[in-house]
This record gives structure tokens, sequence and C-alpha cells, in this order.
């Protein structure tokens, strides 16, 4: 049986939920219409809403003077590079554990968790100076492989949740059929898997693609991803907010549309399946 | 029954992920605990010396730790509570019937998704600049003097913007708990007259217990790391007042070279964060026996 709600608590919450919704939503909104004024209205007092003279000129400035797409592409690469092989190696993990559980199942990924607790400022000191040593200071590729290691458990930690939901049943059916190993893992897994891989993937791009501390710590320019590159913002205050803005649309853009998709899946991935 | 051939093919899957988190878990951390005995300034290559546990004593009784420590507890201990204090009622309210909900939920959780550099900046510069920014203009509008956030309360600025990042975190797993709760028991508790506070008091919220604490913990991993937000607006300052632990170790590795005093520091940081992750794993160990 439905609760019965009258029309007059669902007007008042629906008008309360936007109203804080707008709140909370309003900062990104303000820095959007920033990025179309220009760089006079963008600091004008009184602020105008939506009746300034619209201009997309900060766009086409952001990427003329400060190379926007470099940084973007360095985003994308690392992002991307760092998710892909962390999936790589955590999938077969993730299938192991889940499929063939042993007695140390269990600890081994709560320790596997328990590496994710470190925090990245323990081991800033040693990192920075074996990047220093092995010139991977400033390198895409040191950059993927410390935010593949960073986020590694989370991603094996999502995996094993989906793969231990695949029911055993269809396993061991499809093993009387006298399928290998092999085949079982192509037919039979990966078509049920692949939510749960989409979801697993989505989530770590985003949180690679956000990563401020590695990224701010070990790249300069040549590596910079978006988030080094919005950081460089922050000398000259006060005079380019249309630009800031434009750069920073751009920057999260990608990352809001995948966000919103996979958001039911965010809680799961980022309390280790400790709420459902 | 898995053969003895699944088991070792098992094994031979796992192997690569533990080798590699056991490496990147034990080089670094013996590489700080060396470093943190040694003196070693990449200032003054050549000079490394082994010193004992005079850089813990050095670290441990500098005043900018003791005051960084008192940031970091102050920041974590206030994103958390304004993150729950106003999670609850907003998940509560996100729960109702709602018309458009999932344009409004997009709306709560985009926050969560602009990076770290991104929110610290538009935050700093277009909302609460003292001049320009749309708080003062506000505050104008109210006849009210305008705030010089950063420079009166730089403090409470950085954790005005780190709760608004995290915010949409506790909400979305307040509520994912929330639309988990039995809606028969509410109904049950309802048909014997339970008021709607009561049934808050005594079914929502123990319902409620877990999700939070989850929240707790995840936060605080995260939160006493805060890094990037405090990098782009004050970088530590005024003086150390939004220096906390993890902004002070890396200003002594990185600016001013002391590898020593920061590797010390690195490890408070680590115990830090395992007395809280000792608590978490074991919530989420309990949860996989379920």
């Amino acid at each position: 049986m439905a609760r019965m709600v009258t029309t007059r608590n669902k007007v008042i919450s629906t008008a309360a939920a936007w109203l804080v919704g707008f709140l909370i939503f309003f900062p990104i909104l303000w820095m959007v219409l920033a990025s179309f004024k220009t760089e006079l209205e963008a600091f004008a007092i009184p602020p105008s809403f939506l009746f300034f003279h619209w201009t997309t000129e900060n766009y086409v400035t952001v990427q003329e003077r400060s190379d926007y797409l470099h940084h973007a592409l360095n985003s994308i690469v690392i992002a991307g590079g760092s998710t892909l092989i962390a999936m790589l190696i955590a999938i077969p993990a993730a299938w192991s554990m889940a499929f063939s559980p042993t007695k140390r199942t269990k600890d081994i990924l709560l320790w596997m968790l328990s590496t994710k607790m470190m925090p990245p400022v323990g081991v800033l000191v040693p990192i920075y100076l074996i990047y220093r040593n092995f010139g991977l200071l400033d390198t895409r590729s040191g950059l993927i492989f410390i935010l593949c290691l960073g986020n590694l458990p989370i991603v094996i930690w999502m995996l094993f949740t989906y793969f231990k939901e695949i029911p055993k049943d269809i396993l061991e059916a499809a093993r009387m059929d006298g399928a290998t190993i092999g085949r079982e893992l192509i037919y039979v897994l990966t078509p049920m898997a692949v939510p749960g891989l989409a979801s697993t993937l989505l989530l770590n791009l985003i949180l690679a693609w956000n990563e401020a501390f590695w990224t701010l710590n070990l790249s300069t320019l040549e590596a910079a991803p978006l988030t080094v590159f919005i950081a460089s913002y922050s000398s000259p205050e006060g005079l380019f907010w249309a630009k800031l803005s434009a750069a920073s649309t751009l920057a999260i853009a990608p990352i809001l549309v995948l966000g919103w998709f996979s958001q039911r899946q965010l809680v799961r991935g980022l309390t280790f399946g400790a709420v459902k | 029954m898995a053969t003895q051939q699944t088991q070792l093919l098992a094994r031979t899957l796992l192997t690569p992920a533990v080798a590699l988190l056991f490496i990147w878990m034990i080089v670094p951390l013996a590489l700080t605990i060396y470093f943190a005995t040694l003196h070693y300034n990449l200032l003054d290559p050549g000079s490394e010396s082994f010193v004992g546990l005079e850089n813990f004593r050095y670290f441990l009784t500098d005043p900018a730790f003791l005051a960084s420590l008192q940031n970091t507890l102050v920041l974590v201990g206030s994103v958390l509570a304004i993150t729950i204090i106003l999670g609850v009622p907003l998940a509560l309210l996100l729960d109702q019937q709602v018309v458009g909900l999932s344009i409004v939920r997009l709306m709560v959780i985009a926050p969560f998704f602009v990076m770290p550099t991104v929110s610290a900046l538009v935050w700093k510069n277009l909302l609460m600049h003292p001049v320009s920014g749309l708080f003062a203009w506000i505050a104008h509008l109210f006849g009210l003097p305008a705030i010089d956030w950063f420079n009166d309360a730089p403090l409470f600025s950085v954790i005005l913007i780190i709760s608004w990042q995290w915010l949409p975190f506790a909400t979305l797993i307040l509520l994912t708990a929330l639309q988990s709760l039995d809606e028969e028991q509410k109904e049950a508790a309802e048909m014997d007259g339970a008021s709607a506070i009561s049934t808050f008091i005594y079914i929502t919220l123990p319902h409620l217990a877990r999700p939070i604490t989850v929240v707790i913990l995840i936060e605080t991993i995260f939160l006493l790391t805060v890094f990037a937000e405090i990098f782009v607006t004050t970088g530590g300052g005024p003086g150390l007042q939004t220096t906390n632990i993890a902004f002070l170790i890396y200003s002594q590795a990185l600016i001013q070279y002391d590898v020593g005093s920061a590797s010390a520091g690195g490890l408070v940081a680590v115990v830090l964060a395992n007395i809280v992750a000792f608590f978490l794993v074991r919530i989420v160990g309990r949860n996989l026996e379920a």
C-alpha cells in the first residue's frame, strides 16, 4: 500500500527540493555564465545575471593564449591510460577472488583497501625523489603510473562487488556442459559483467580526471593535466575571471556528463560496498 | 568444486595486483622511514647523515606542527559536521515525492564532480572576492559590510568550499540508505499513531547510523589530506592559518627541500590516517561476511 501523500505536501517538498538544488548548483551555473561574459562584465558590480553581452571570445582566447587543448589531451591520456591499465590488472584479480575465493580472500581484500588509506602526502617525498632520479617528473607516463596504483584498490573492490553478484549456478552449468575456462570467460561471464565493468570504468575515469594531489606535485607544464592548468589561474587574481570560467567550464563539462550517468554506482564504488 | 587447475589459475590471476600493491605500499613507506632518520636537504647535497629521531623531535616540537594539527582537526571536524547536519535533512527531502526529482538530484550531486582546483578558484574569485564577488554584492544589498573572506576568516573559507564539495557525497550516500529503508516499517509505525518526529527518531535515524558512520570515515580519510583547495586559494596562509598537515609536509619537502623533516611529518600523517582506517576497515569487513 502506497502511503497517501497530500498534494500540499508534494508542492512544498517539490519547491523546497528545487530551491535547495538550485542553491547547491548555483556556483557552477554562475561560473558557466561568467564564461560567456567579457572580462569587465565578469567582475562588474552589480553583477548581471542574464542580460549581458554574450560572447564566446573567452573560449577562443583560452586556447590561443594558453594551449588549452594540450592540457586537455594530457588529462585524457592520463585519466584514460591510468584507468585502462588499472582495469587490466584488476579484472583478473577481482575475477579470481569472486569466483575462486580462498580462506585468505577476505584478508587480501581488506589489505588492498588499507593501501588506499595511505595518505599520499605520507609518501610524497620518496615518490618525488624516485621520479626526479628516473626522469619521471612532469611526464605523462609517470602520472599514469601513480594514478593507476592509487586507484587500483577501488577498481578491484568495485569489480569484486559486481562479479560477486553474478550467480555461480550459471558457471556450474556451463562447466557441466564442458565449457573450458576460456569459453566460460568469454561467453558466460563477460556479457553479465559488462554493466559492472562500465560503471567501474566511468567512476575511475572521474576520479583520475579530478585527481589534484599527484598531478599538482609531479607535473608543471609538459604533462600538466587540466587540474594543474586551472591552478595556474590562481596567481593573477581578479584579472581573468571570464577566462578562468571558460577554461573551468571546459574542464568539468565532460566529467559532469559522465558523473551524472554513473551517480548510482558512485555510492557503491566510494563506500567499498558498505552502502548499497 | 574448484579443481586444482582453476585454483592455480586463480592464484596466477591475483598475483600481479597483489604484487603491485605490495610494492606500492612497502617501498615508498620504507623510504619515508629511512629518510626520516636522516639529515637530508636537497639544497645541501652530500651532507646526508644519520640523525636518529632528531627529525621527529624537530617536526613534533615545531610550533607549525601544532598549528597545522589543530587546523587539520578543525577542518576535518567542521566539514564532517556541516556535511552531515545538512546532508541528513537534504537526503530526507530528496526521499519525498518531488516533481522532477532526477533533475534536482543532478543539481545536488554536481559539485562532487568538479575538480578541486576549479571549485576552489571559482569560490575564491567569483563568489568570495571582497569587492567584486557575488557574496559581497549580496551583503551590500542588505546594507551589510562585505566580508574579506580569505583575510578575515581564511580557514572558515576553505571549510566552506570543501563542505560544498562533500555535501553531495554525504547526501547521496544517505539518500541511497534511506531508499533501502523498508516502507512497510514506516507505515506500520504511522498506523500505530507514531508522529513524524518519533518515526524519524526511532526508525529512520537508527537506520542511518551505519551510513553516517561510513560517510564520517570515508570523508575523514580524504579530508585529512586536503591539499589542492589550500594550494590554489591561500597557500597555507595568512601565516599558518590555513596550513594543514598535508600542506605543511608539502612545503617542507618541495619548498624548503628538507627531506628528513618532511618524511618524519609524512609518517605522522600515515599514523593519523591509520587510526581512522582501522575503524573503516572493520566496518567494511563486517559487511563482507553478510
